[in-house]
């Protein structure tokens, strides 16, 4: 169908993951149109109900915005916007970093770490 | 919409269903889940009102299922239901003089979408395109209950994909009801809202999809698979 989603965690808020990341990389726009909700039902291959709950989320959480009888529209707000960035970034911040935690590191090994993992990275 | 109240229903001696008891509501996609043989027939047949129950009743939109209250139900069996010498323009015409709430310009509009030719024969057409044309003479009627037994059994990604999207872009949600009965459930868990789960003709749950990961972390399948291991 596309698009695999994990077990854990619900098909909505993967689907507002998703969304998320694309307004963060810029694929979508300040001010772009989301497709309508059956579009992209069709587009996920998921019930149209899961992808209402995704738009009412990112309403929730300020992203978007629905203007009655015309659709879904990504914020203009660039504090909402870099806001959505850092909390991202965070989320992945937290999960790396707890994650060398259990392997015993330290704050030090860990940057050092990271800075020559990025060194090799980009030879 | 359709309510199952204390439903039995043997085959002789067999219990096909044993004591069922849940109730659907309108607008919604339903997966109907289990082993073969866990009665998940059953249960869409006496929607259907094709067989009737041994005690208890099936109320569809407040009214005993029978086989003239099925009018507003369709039921997409599992066994092909073609005249082989039909072409698909032929079956489109019969399904039109058969049925009501049938629409020949959905129906064309289906087999665009479906990329299926009406002058194709019917013998000729490859299982997948069979199963095409089946989803396509379903959603072109405007019933209210869409039934379908096994949808995807033995037909390729491909095709899988294609039934999703048509359903997705053609059910009514405002005004129908779908009922999918499958044992393959893991591609098309996010197309549903609820499932129901039988075993050997019982009742084992029916629940949200997205509530059983917000709340145990787990796909339908990893539950199914908990389930019936114990």
């Amino acid at each position: 169908m596309g698009e695999e989603f994990q077990a854990s965690k619900p098909i909505y808020m993967q689907i507002v993951d998703r969304i998320s990341q694309q307004i963060i990389r810029k694929e979508l726009s300040p001010g772009d149109k989301l497709p309508s909700v059956r579009d992209m039902a069709v587009h996920a291959g998921v019930n149209p109900n899961t992808i209402q709950r995704t738009y009412q989320e990112l309403e929730r959480m300020e992203v978007v915005m629905s203007k009655r009888g015309q659709g879904t529209f990504v914020t203009q707000d660039e504090e909402i916007l870099l806001m959505l960035k850092t909390n991202m970034q965070n989320e992945i911040f937290a999960s790396f970093v707890s994650n060398l935690k259990e392997l015993g590191l330290s704050n030090k090994e860990m940057i050092n770490g990271l800075e020559k993992y990025l060194r090799e990275e980009n030879k | 919409m359709i309510d199952f109240r204390s439903v039995s229903k043997k085959y002789g001696r067999h219990n096909g269903l044993s004591n069922i008891s849940f109730s659907l509501e309108q607008g919604k996609i339903y997966g109907l889940l289990g082993p073969n043989g866990s009665g998940k027939s059953t249960a869409l047949k006496l929607i259907a009102g094709l067989v009737s129950p041994t005690s208890g009743q099936v109320i569809v939109k407040g009214k005993e299922a029978n086989r003239k209250a099925a009018a507003d139900v369709i039921y997409l069996t599992e066994v092909d239901i073609f005249y082989p010498s039909f072409k698909i323009k032929d079956m489109i015409d019969y399904y039109d003089s058969q049925f009501q709430d049938f629409s020949v310009i959905k129906a064309r509009e289906l087999l665009d979408f479906m990329n299926l030719e009406e002058d194709r024969k019917i013998k000729n057409l490859s299982k997948g395109n069979r199963g095409r044309l089946k989803l396509v003479l379903a959603l072109s009627r405007q019933a209210s209950v869409l039934l379908l037994d096994e949808p995807f059994s033995g037909l390729d990604p491909m095709v899988r994909d294609s039934i999703v999207k048509g359903l997705l872009s053609y059910i009514d949600f405002e005004k129908q009801t779908v009922i999918i009965a499958t044992h393959e459930i893991d591609e098309i868990e996010p197309l549903l809202d609820d499932v129901i789960a039988l075993s050997d003709g019982e009742f084992l749950g029916m629940f949200n999809v997205e509530e059983l990961r917000e709340k145990e972390g787990l796909s339908i399948i990893e539950w199914m698979r908990r389930t019936f291991k114990e």
